[in-house]
């Protein structure tokens, strides 16, 4: 009986294990020894720690790694901040009917690929585009204005694309958050913006920080926002790191590239749960 | 003496229902006033009007003689104890009961001495550290009141509190908020759908049902001398029969049921001969012998075979079936005369007049 | 008896049917191997083929990632078939005895073989070949944009663009009266190029939109009004043109750069026999001409032109008179590391504010 529950135990734990190990153990160990490569000429390599120091000593290379960072920090903080009241309506203010068709609205832009929504904000912002001819229509500009290639334009798209995955998780959490204390905190006293710091927020904490890092992990790895919505100078890092694999064929510092990326979300994620003094167990479980 | 609540006219419509139809009260201080009735009768709505939730459609709320119409609920010397308590979770017991302390701005240390001396008065000190979910249900409910006692409130309103709570210690919990109210000396204003919670606390209380109150007293009042058929179908339990009046002569008539036993009865007033009315006799009203002569002094008195023994210590009764075929509730004396009773045995039963009371127009 | 006989025969020619008919897995550009092209071939030959649309980069780094394997033929530019070959060894050598020479124009077949010959193996043959350089709204900006430079000129300011690509760094550096190409062999020469086309970039990038990545966004742009001169490939021009007489493709006054993509089999590649049936078959004029139709651009076929559509080889002869034909600049092999130059460049310029 007992041979039997172990060789289930282990019947049911090879394909995770092999689902780990090929997709991403694997394939990590390959680009960490790629990344500690050194072209000496055709075909001949060796190891060196060169690319990783390429990648901390040059300007650009570092300023793009702090401006994603930056930027994406910043992209997570606004989407929190429009995505609370949006969350909150849904999960304790509408009722039935308005609610799913509430929280339909946010699913629906995720029905299309990434690709056609950005295009969409494309179509919007561009000089030809809707809102350009709606202002010239009602006469706020007189000549054509441009919206798009700039920082704002990429922002809007980060959010828009990160904007369900926070309101899934902090709808999750007020929905089981009694109104009743809601009311005890007015009752005794308080108003609306220490209800909201005291006795919301605080309830609301494991949605806010789970929404917080997968917002913050897609905004950091993504691709096609910052590249379609970006102005001349918005240089990603997943654009440097593609340019290196793909453009320049230079594996080895692209792999160095994604090595410092994931350096990076791991340490904010870390120090996003440190913040707030959670554990990454209470956050995901 | 100005009373610490009144409610004057007070009317809450939504929509097409009237959850509250004219309903006038008044709390004199230091006093534990209950609302007791069915759920779905009104009386949430009255304690969320008066803890400033909902607002009105007409009427007026007076809180020790002011109008605290325009207040909002974080401004009103009211508190509220809720149904499921809504302690904050994400706070410990201090942090909960110096949360209204905080909200005043009053100085942290200061906070600190109200809390301590509210855990001891609460007979809990020491816990101020710990966790909401590391208290016990009775634990958290006493921490609910305190945490509305440190500020003073004019009024504490309940919300049903005990409804979570298991059986025996709802009993004990009745006792010691009756005890918390004595002790703070303020006014109570209590709703709750079970009589005996309402019954044991209260100074006063109002029955209530579709939105209107349906008599305001003690509850000796509510229990002796009901003054609708709802009160005094509601408040304990009573048999009942319907029928038509046969002679009436001041207080005292004589009423025939729809199965054709004649009861004497008493009414507050206003029926005649003709009228229909409906009798409620609440069981321990019965007397049961073993012979007719027993029962000769009393104004009704009935033959009837027992079908059932419910056995429930001091609350046990017998259900007998009279010559009609109609059941009735009796309870069953525990002083050891009847401990040899039987199903199937032939008893005797009677009541006076003064204990049957008759109410018209239900009929 | 005979029926064993018989089966075994009607078998054995099975057999030897299905070794014939094999999968061809070609890694191409879009419009390279037209629906109906492919059809033809698979109705005459009895390969089927599996078409995998793609760009040079693209093409280099799935090959580079395999070791050459998962496709049976591909179609890189040409002066990107050394460098890789040298450094990763993803190609194998093309046996010239198997490819109908005769179909090709010559003087582009030999240049295309010197050029993508490594040790003594001939690794690349031509197929499709075409231009990069201005494509503008001549109505708007044909008086100021005669070169590349021109691009960077205050009367076309927020209204041009061009790709953040090595093109465009070649394209400037002959505008700017220096010879990319001669420097290739060359890194400290290639670098002082570089970095004077740096400068130039970076003083440019506020009359620039935005740096184009796609051709489907370059056209949308110029289409729109919003841009009206930009570098670009010469198809792109010329099929802009059908919708505003106005939009064509201008050869630069330095010169257009000319490439030719190649025709080369991937070191793994498991159907080079269907590879090279489906090579001599595409370079047959008429299929040619088809191709040509399909992806704007003119082959290496010899004799093709005669079934090529009439509007196209009027608007390539109005982009081409006989001195812009000979002032192209054609792409010699990338010498390694050059790229690695380049990209720097365009990463400091991306950057600069």
């Amino acid at each position: 009986m007992r041979a039997q529950s172990r060789i289930a135990f282990i019947l049911l734990l090879t394909p995770l294990l092999l689902w780990l190990g090929l997709l991403i153990l694997i394939p990590h160990i390959d680009m960490a020894l790629i990344s500690l490569r050194e072209r000496i000429s055709f075909g001949v390599y060796e190891t060196s720690l060169l690319q990783y120091q390429k990648a901390l000593t040059e300007p650009l290379y570092l300023r793009t790694f702090w401006r994603t960072a930056v930027m994406s920090v910043l992209a997570t903080a606004i989407t929190l901040l429009i995505a609370f009241p949006v969350a909150y309506y849904i999960a304790k203010m509408a009722r039935g009917r308005l609610q799913q068709v509430l929280f339909m609205l946010c699913l629906i832009p995720f029905y299309v690929s990434e690709l056609v929504r950005t295009f969409g904000w494309m179509i919007l912002l561009r000089e030809t585009g809707l809102i350009s001819n709606l202002l010239q229509w009602a006469g706020l500009a007189d000549q054509p204005v441009e919206m798009l290639y700039n920082d704002a334009a990429m922002m809007v798209g980060l959010v828009y694309t990160s904007m369900l995955f926070m309101v899934v998780p902090l709808v999750t959490t007020l929905e089981s958050l009694d109104d009743s204390v809601v009311e005890a905190g007015y009752d005794l006293g308080g108003n609306g913006l220490s209800v909201l710091r005291e006795i919301i927020i605080p309830h609301a904490m494991p949605g806010i920080v789970s929404g917080c890092i997968v917002v913050f992990m897609l905004s950091l790895g993504n691709y096609l926002t910052p590249t379609m919505l970006g102005g001349k100078d918005s240089l990603w890092f997943t654009e440097m790191i593609y340019n290196q694999f793909i453009v320049r064929s230079n594996w080895e510092l692209g792999a160095a590239f994604g090595f410092m990326l994931l350096v990076l979300s791991s340490v904010i994620v870390w120090g996003m749960l440190r913040l707030t003094g959670r554990t990454l167990q209470e956050t995901m479980g | 003496m100005t009373p610490d609540l009144a409610c004057v006219d007070l009317v809450k419509r939504f929509d097409e229902t009237t959850a509250v139809d004219n309903v006038s009260f008044s709390v004199p201080p230091g006093s534990f006033f209950s609302i007791l009735g069915p759920s779905g009768c009104g009386k949430t709505t009255i304690m969320r009007m008066i803890a400033g939730f909902l607002d009105p459609t007409s009427g007026d709320i007076r809180i020790k003689g002011r109008s605290v119409l325009d207040t909002p609920p974080n401004k009103r010397p009211v508190n509220m104890v809720f149904q499921h308590l809504a302690l904050f979770p994400m706070m410990t017991i201090a942090e909960n009961i110096g949360y209204g302390l905080r909200r005043q701005k009053m100085p942290k240390d200061q906070i600190a001495r109200k809390v301590d001396a509210a855990l001891e008065r609460i007979g809990l000190p020491g816990i101020g550290a710990r966790k909401v979910d590391e208290l016990s249900g009775g634990q958290k409910q006493r921490v609910a009141i305190a945490r509305c006692m440190v500020l003073e409130p004019d009024v504490l309103l309940l919300d049903e509190p005990l409804g979570a709570l298991d059986l025996k210690l709802r009993e004990h919990m009745k006792v010691e908020l009756k005890a918390l109210q004595a002790a703070f000396d303020t006014t109570f204003v209590y709703i709750t759908h079970d009589q005996s919670e309402a019954l044991v606390m209260s100074d006063q209380i109002a029955v209530m049902n579709a939105g209107r109150f349906e008599q305001v007293g003690t509850g000796q009042d509510l229990y002796y001398r009901p003054e609708t058929p709802f009160v005094a179908g509601f408040i304990g339990e009573a048999n009942r029969w319907k029928g038509r009046i046969e002679r009436a002569e001041g207080d005292v008539l004589q009423l025939r049921a729809e199965t054709g036993l004649a009861i004497r009865a008493t009414t507050a007033g206003g029926l005649a001969a003709g009228d229909r009315a409906e009798i409620f006799v609440r069981p321990e009203s019965i007397r049961l012998a073993g012979s007719a002569g027993a029962l000769s002094d009393v104004d009704n008195h009935l033959q009837g075979r027992v079908t059932s023994i419910l056995f429930n210590g001091a609350a046990s009764r017998v259900l007998v079936e009279d010559e009609a075929g109609e059941t009735l509730e009796v309870t069953l004396p525990q002083s050891g005369e009847f401990a040899s009773l039987q199903r199937g045995d032939t008893v005797h039963i009677g009541w006076g007049a003064a204990q049957a009371s008759c109410f018209g127009g239900q009929g | 008896m005979t029926r064993t006989i018989l089966l075994t025969s009607i078998l054995i020619a099975g057999l030897a049917g299905a070794a014939q008919a094999e999968t061809l897995r070609l890694l191409t550009w879009g419009g390279y191997a037209p629906d109906d092209v492919v059809q033809m071939f698979e109705e005459q030959t009895g390969h089927t083929v599996e078409v995998t649309k793609s760009n040079n980069e693209e093409m280099i780094a799935k090959l580079r990632a395999t070791g050459g394997g998962g496709f049976d033929l591909a179609q890189p530019s040409q002066d990107r078939v050394m460098g890789p070959q040298m450094e990763f060894g993803i190609y194998k050598p093309i046996d010239m005895s198997k490819i109908d020479q005769s179909q090709f124009i010559e003087s582009m077949l030999m240049a295309t073989m010197a050029n993508t010959t490594v040790g003594d193996e001939v690794y690349g043959v031509p197929h499709v070949w075409g231009t990069s350089g201005l494509v503008m709204n001549t109505a708007e900006a044909g008086e100021v944009v005669k070169d590349y430079t021109d691009l960077c000129d205050p009367a076309v300011a927020g209204k041009v663009s061009y790709r953040l690509k090595r093109p465009t760094l070649i394209g400037f550096a002959f505008a700017m009266g220096e010879d990319p190409f001669a420097a290739y062999g060359d890194e400290a020469k290639y670098t002082e190029i570089m970095e004077k086309v740096e400068a130039k970039l970076i003083e440019c990038k506020a009359n620039v939109k935005t740096y184009w990545g796609g051709g489907d966004e370059l056209m949308n742009l110029v289409r729109s009004g919003e841009v009206t001169a930009s570098m670009a490939w010469d198809t792109g021009g010329w099929k802009l043109n059908d919708d505003n007489a106005d939009i064509t493709f201008v050869a630069p006054a330095s010169g257009a750069l000319g490439w030719i993509d190649t025709f080369v089999l991937p070191a793994k590649g498991q159907a080079d026999e269907a590879a090279y049936a489906w090579i001599n078959f595409v370079m047959q004029p008429e299929i040619a001409a088809r191709i040509t139709a399909a992806a704007g651009n003119f082959t290496a076929s010899a004799g093709a032109d005669e079934f090529a559509e009439d509007a196209l080889k009027a608007k390539y002869q109005a982009s081409f008179p006989q001195e812009a034909i000979d002032n192209i600049k054609w792409y010699p092999p990338v010498p390694a590391g050059l790229e690695s130059i380049e990209g720097e460049v365009l990463d400091r310029v991306q950057a600069a504010n």
